[in-house]
């Protein structure tokens, strides 16, 4: 019975999924981009056609996927910073996977200040 | 029988060959950092006022655009933030099509898609901000910013 290879430092472990999860939040973002510079690019077209595009990032769905947006950002953003840290801070190798549970930790305490926020901007009447 | 055999160097001493490619990709590793780190304050402050002030998203419209890029100061913050975004995230994107695409064919044409997105995105979006104007002529009153009736 073949068993997975044990003992690897780096595969299937924090450093392995963080950089997955680096890679996937940066081209969800990308693509984000692309979009979100034609939409504003409506502004040179009319002032109508400019509102009824935006209008229809503030539904509910689009309300969602924003959320959804801003959580792929900051965790980019945080761990970001912490791989120029593993890069250029002499025990950043050494603190890697302690550096990306305060990642986490730090997405958990940004997320818990825009959420309450954002949805009430979204779900709450008028 | 004590003769001292003198063994030649068997090859001209280790140098190191100096690379000929130049050290392009040195610089985009930097880049990477140091755009990253511009970029997270660019784009929270970006975040931050256009989701969490006021009425967030639902309050973004023709007018609030209007308002901000009337400030050089937005139009600045915009303008860097397009064009540091957008040659972090090609730089990024490039890096995935040469890790993930064999094929030197289907390499090249995904770059070369890319480039081209890139290049559309960065002139269109420098475009919008230096030509907008917040206060059309032939647009009605009250979809504007309130100092363009002023």
């Amino acid at each position: 019975m073949p068993t997975a290879p044990a003992g690897t430092l780096y595969r299937g472990r924090e450093g392995m999924w963080s950089w997955v999860a680096h890679r996937v939040t940066g081209v969800l973002i990308f693509f984000f981009l692309l979009v979100h510079v034609l939409d504003t690019a409506l502004v040179r077209v009319s002032p109508e056609a400019y509102n009824a595009v935006i209008g229809t990032y503030q539904t509910p769905i689009m309300g969602l996927g924003e959320v959804g947006l801003v959580a792929a950002i900051v965790f980019h953003a945080f761990n970001g910073i912490r791989i120029a840290l593993v890069d250029f801070w002499a025990k950043g190798p050494k603190y890697h996977r302690l550096m990306l549970w305060i990642v986490i930790g730090l997405c958990v305490v940004t997320m818990a200040g825009f959420l309450p926020r954002h949805l009430m901007n979204v779900f709450g009447g008028a | 029988m004590s003769t001292q055999t003198s063994i030649p160097t068997p090859r001209s001493p280790y140098v190191r060959r100096k690379t000929t490619r130049g050290n392009y990709e040195l610089y985009s590793w930097v880049f990477m950092r140091a755009s990253g780190v511009l970029l997270v304050v660019l784009v929270f402050g970006h975040l931050f006022v256009n989701l969490m002030v006021g009425d967030g998203v639902k309050a973004i419209d023709f007018a609030f655009v209007g308002g901000k890029w009337a400030s050089p100061f937005w139009q600045m913050w915009d303008l860097a933030m397009l064009w540091l975004a957008m040659i972090h995230g090609t730089n990024g994107v490039r890096t995935i099509i040469n890790d993930y695409a064999q094929r030197d064919v289907t390499r090249g044409v995904l770059k070369g898609l890319l480039l081209l997105a890139f290049t559309f995105t960065v002139v269109l979006g420098t475009l919008v901000i230096f030509t907008f104007d917040p206060c059309p002529a032939d647009a009605p009153a009250q979809l504007l910013a309130s100092f363009c009736t002023a």
